[in-house]
């Protein structure tokens, strides 16, 4: 059985002219990470050091509070911290024993800098090294910034993974390092597709568990699983690690060529990755097929956020024949996402950055069919009479892989599905 | 530094901005870094608006920290001006922006805008989102309201309703109703659904209806003084609170105390033998202090509960429900640590919480049924039917959402006689809730509460099958009761007798 994707474009987007916005940024902060890295690592603890706004940006985005006690908190900064009245360190470390004596779960502990710690200059590091000393070896303590003046929502993550890369154990085994953290479902389908195909040596940033043997040197590879990974890219390259280039895993075209970059890397032979992927390929094309009706021939806007917004719209017009009009996203890391950037068609407006009443007015202009936007302007422009797609969904939801493509797809045909079958209007 | 895992109040510029999104014609610029745009979400999603709150968001990042904040701050403002062209702005900083010192509100105020400019100034390292909501609307009342003549006929402000608040979209009809009934008009209704120009009218009436004095006492207390308006202090949530709110009105006003009482059900609910269920209930309540302080009154006088705990989490609130706790023989909890306030609940044992989504949470884990008072809010709270707290339906809606989550009346004489059945007992939940039946071994999980030993008393077997035999929501307190009542008396074993003996001995 054979497949055939459409052919690359003769003119891609990766030399296209960027569109670089500054303004109002309708993102969250790079704290937010932290309600999806706290369930993947099982035995991690989150302490944010910042202000009761961190701690209710973390309660608003969870939306929903999730109640099972969280393995995240704030250390709220107050106002005998910042006049210099209480040693800041020796609060921190008196609130961190407290903690770890109450949570004796927790392995690995992360100190997450925020705006006014990073603003009032605190050393987390240096915690960090001192509370490390202090509770080792039973947990580990690493740090981070999540703030909003560096990072922009997923890039959390990427700091978080960032920060671990340092702490990992050298080893010279070839093997395979899958980076990202991915819903469990998703993770063990590529994880068996690709022992599979050949790759039994794989090992997964982040773990799920603090002893989990993740070691990196100069015999590993390493594949990205989401866009937005630039630092942690950085860090592993610096461990000595290579990286391998491709289109990132989502719907049928871009998983394909995920895996057989990674199969090429490991010197295993194409027809031997087809005979693995041939099923599985045909199953996402027909799950995407049912989606694409509704889709084929609707505009696209993406609003910045989450940076998977390139890929996305490679799959979403390659794959489910959507029409991008502007792909916007907080930051273009090219040595990531060139791939998918030749893949996707010249035509749409490529933004980084944001300025979001302009931004809003393209938008209103262009009057899009679909438009993915933050959960700050899906019903304001609902209201308007347009459809959108609130893009946090593409974060908490699995989307990786062949398994996910037609859910994937599901979750941008599902708002228009939903206008067509609403009769909310009087009779005429 | 605290630890801080869930918090009942967001910063102060959360509460500014509930101030400015429930107005028109005025917008907010906010000095703040990126992310801080993350409390547009709780006015579109939570509250379902359909517009973004009229907020602008300076978004300075690290880059810009060594450079020029401050220019960025006067571009955000010339550009809000510029596009949304409000009868008045107000300008601040948020957390971060209040660290690096750009002073927003002096800055505003050189720039010659042809509209007023409020600076606002509310510390977010010591205060919370009800200050900073009071302090707005305040700071915008004292620059916008001027002395003006009455109007002919009696007229009030409803002042304290915001974007975001527990119910206050129902209560402003409710309380104009009231209002109505005695012939009174409303003047202004603020902030809720204000505009600048209507904040400068507010002088014309002749009295102010305080309807939360979370979010608006300071703006009645200043147009006390300076525009000599009186304002009620009683809040018309409850029956009795309602009669109160009417006679409180009419002496304010001279006119005839009227108010329909048709449609009022609460009392005969009460009343009916079917409530007689209802009788002595133990209630645990928490919230913020207006909320929490209404509903002691309802729930010993007008449900016949009893009050077995009672707190607030807004400091502010502090002196006036430690002296209501004590009016209600209880000791007040004024905590704004979620954990604290479960471990009361759990220490008191009650019946039936009512409190916020916390201890709706806090209730789910522990087995105890909860009605959610007080914000802060959920999506929930925003129900798309017509469900104040306030006046006389407000008080036919609490009676419902009070008994909601309840085991109904004969359902609970059937638990009582049957307590040991397989599968009609209480841990399983009231029958008409949705949720999995629980098995009764699996409610009663093994080791928890298990008796077996208690310091150095021992529980005979017999005893400890009694103790089963107690709805699992005493249980925990028969079990203390008895252990204490035992090593008073030296005891080393608690018999069926011991239980029981123990059991007449705290019976009131």
């Amino acid at each position: 059985m054979t497949h055939h994707s459409p052919p690359p474009p003769a003119m891609g987007c990766n030399n296209a002219p960027v569109l670089k916005e500054r303004g109002q940024h309708e993102v969250f902060c790079g704290l937010t990470g932290i309600i999806w890295l706290h369930r993947k690592m099982q035995d991690a603890f989150f302490l944010v050091v910042g202000s009761r706004t961190c701690a209710h940006l973390l309660q608003s985005a969870a939306g929903v509070m999730i109640f099972a006690e969280p393995r995240f908190g704030t250390a709220i900064l107050e106002e005998s911290d910042l006049a210099g009245l209480a040693d800041a360190q020796e609060e921190l470390e008196r609130e961190v024993d407290r903690l770890l004596a109450r949570r004796t779960d927790i392995r690995q502990l992360f100190l997450v800098g925020s705006c006014p710690s990073e603003v009032i200059k605190l050393d987390l590091s240096r915690a960090a090294e001192r509370l490390s000393a202090r509770h080792a070896p039973k947990v580990r303590v690493l740090n981070y910034s999540g703030s909003g003046i560096e990072t922009t929502f997923t890039e959390g993550e990427d700091a978080c993974l960032a920060a671990m890369v340092p702490a990992l154990p050298d080893t010279d085994a070839r093997q395979l390092m899958m980076v990202g953290a991915l819903p469990d479902v998703a993770e063990d389908q590529a994880l068996e597709l690709l022992a599979r195909i050949g790759i039994d040596n794989v090992t997964v940033l982040p773990a799920r568990h603090a002893d989990a043997q993740v070691g990196v040197g100069p015999n590993t590879s390493f594949a990205l699983t989401q866009p937005f990974l630039g630092g942690t890219h950085s860090a592993l390259e610096r461990r000595g690690a290579r990286h391998i280039p491709a289109p990132f895993p989502f719907g049928e075209e871009g998983t394909t060529a995920w895996l057989r970059a990674v199969a090429r890397d490991f010197g295993i032979d194409q027809a031997r990755v087809d005979a693995v992927i041939d099923a599985p390929r045909a199953r996402a094309r027909k799950a995407v097929a049912k989606a694409a009706e509704t889709l084929s021939g609707k505009t696209l806007f993406f609003f910045p956020d989450s940076q998977m917004e390139i890929p996305l719209a490679r799959f979403l017009t390659r794959e489910c024949g959507m029409e991008a009009v502007e792909v916007g996203t907080p930051y273009i890391h090219k040595a990531l996402v060139d791939p998918d950037l030749e893949l996707l068609a010249e035509g749409p407006v490529i933004a980084e950055g944001q300025d979001v009443e302009k931004q809003l007015d393209r938008c209103r202009a262009a009057r899009p069919d679909l438009t993915v936007c933050g959960l700050g302007l899906a019903n304001p422009l609902e209201a308007e009479g347009m459809t959108t797609k609130w893009a946090i969904e593409l974060v908490f939801t699995p989307v990786h892989f062949y398994e996910q493509a037609g859910d994937l797809a599901g979750l941008f045909s599902r708002p228009l599905h939903r206008r067509d079958r609403l009769r909310l209007e009087a009779a005429e | 530094m605290k630890l801080a895992v869930w918090t009942y109040e967001g910063p102060p510029h959360v509460g500014a901005l509930r101030v400015a999104t429930a107005m028109t014609g005025l917008h907010y610029v906010l000095h703040a870094p990126q992310g801080d745009t993350y409390a547009d979400l709780l006015f579109t999603m939570i509250e379902r608006r359909d517009h973004r709150p009229p907020v602008t968001y300076t978004t300075f990042q690290a880059r810009d920290l060594g450079a020029d904040t401050a220019n960025l701050f006067k571009t955000a403002c010339e550009a809000a001006y510029e596009r949304f062209q409000p009868q008045a702005m107000i300008v601040g900083a948020s957390c971060t922006a209040e660290l690096i010192q750009d002073d927003p509100g002096g800055m505003a105020e050189t720039m010659g805008m042809p509209i007023p400019i409020i600076p606002l100034e509310l510390p977010s390292y010591q205060r919370k989102e009800n200050f900073g909501a009071d302090e707005t609307l305040f700071q915008l009342v004292r620059r916008l309201a001027e002395p003006m003549a009455r109007t002919e006929t009696i007229t009030a402000n409803l002042i304290g309703p915001t974007a975001l608040g527990f119910r206050h979209r129902d209560d402003i009809p409710e309380v104009t109703a009231l209002l109505e009934g005695m012939g009174i008009k409303v003047n202004v209704c603020a902030p809720y659904g204000a505009s600048p120009a209507d904040l400068a009218r507010l002088g014309a009436a002749h009295f102010n209806v305080l309807m939360y004095p979370e979010t608006g006492e300071a703006a009645c207390r200043w147009m006390e003084r300076e525009l000599d308006q009186p304002f009620t202090r009683t809040v018309p949530i409850g029956v009795g609170a309602t009669r109160d709110f009417v006679a409180e009105v009419a002496d304010i006003t001279g006119l005839e105390p009227r108010l329909d009482e048709s449609r009022l059900r609460l009392p005969w609910y009460s009343a009916s033998v079917d409530s007689t269920y209802l009788t002595g209930k133990r209630v645990f309540i928490f919230g913020d202090g207006t909320h929490v302080a209404t509903a002691a009154r309802i729930a010993r006088d007008e449900m016949g509960f009893e009050v077995v705990g009672l707190g607030c989490y807004n400091r502010e609130m502090a002196r006036k429900i430690r002296a209501l706790a004590k009016e209600f023989g209880v000791a007040a909890l004024i905590s704004d640590d979620h954990l604290d306030v479960e471990a009361a609940i759990a220490e008191a044992a009650p019946e039936l919480i009512l409190g916020t989504q916390m201890e709706r949470h806090t209730g789910k884990r522990l087995g105890i049924p909860c009605a959610v008072i007080s914000a802060p809010v959920h999506v929930q709270d925003f129900p798309a039917r017509y469900s104040p707290q306030m006046g006389l339906e407000g008080a036919n809606v609490i009676f419902d959402t009070w008994v909601h989550p309840l085991v109904m009346g004969l359902e609970e004489h059937l638990l009582t006689m049957f307590r040991e059945d397989f599968e009609f007992h209480d841990a399983a939940g009231p029958s008409h809730h949705g949720g999995a039946h629980v098995p009764r071994d699996a409610a009663d999980a093994p080791g928890q509460e298990a008796p077996a030993e208690a310091g150095n008393v021992i529980w005979l077997d017999a005893a400890e099958r009694e103790l089963r035999k107690i709805p699992f929501f005493v249980r925990g307190k028969a079990k203390r009761n008895t252990e204490a009542f035992a090593s008073e008396r030296g005891l080393g074993e608690i018999s069926v007798d011991t239980l029981y003996e123990a059991k007449a001995h705290y019976a009131r």
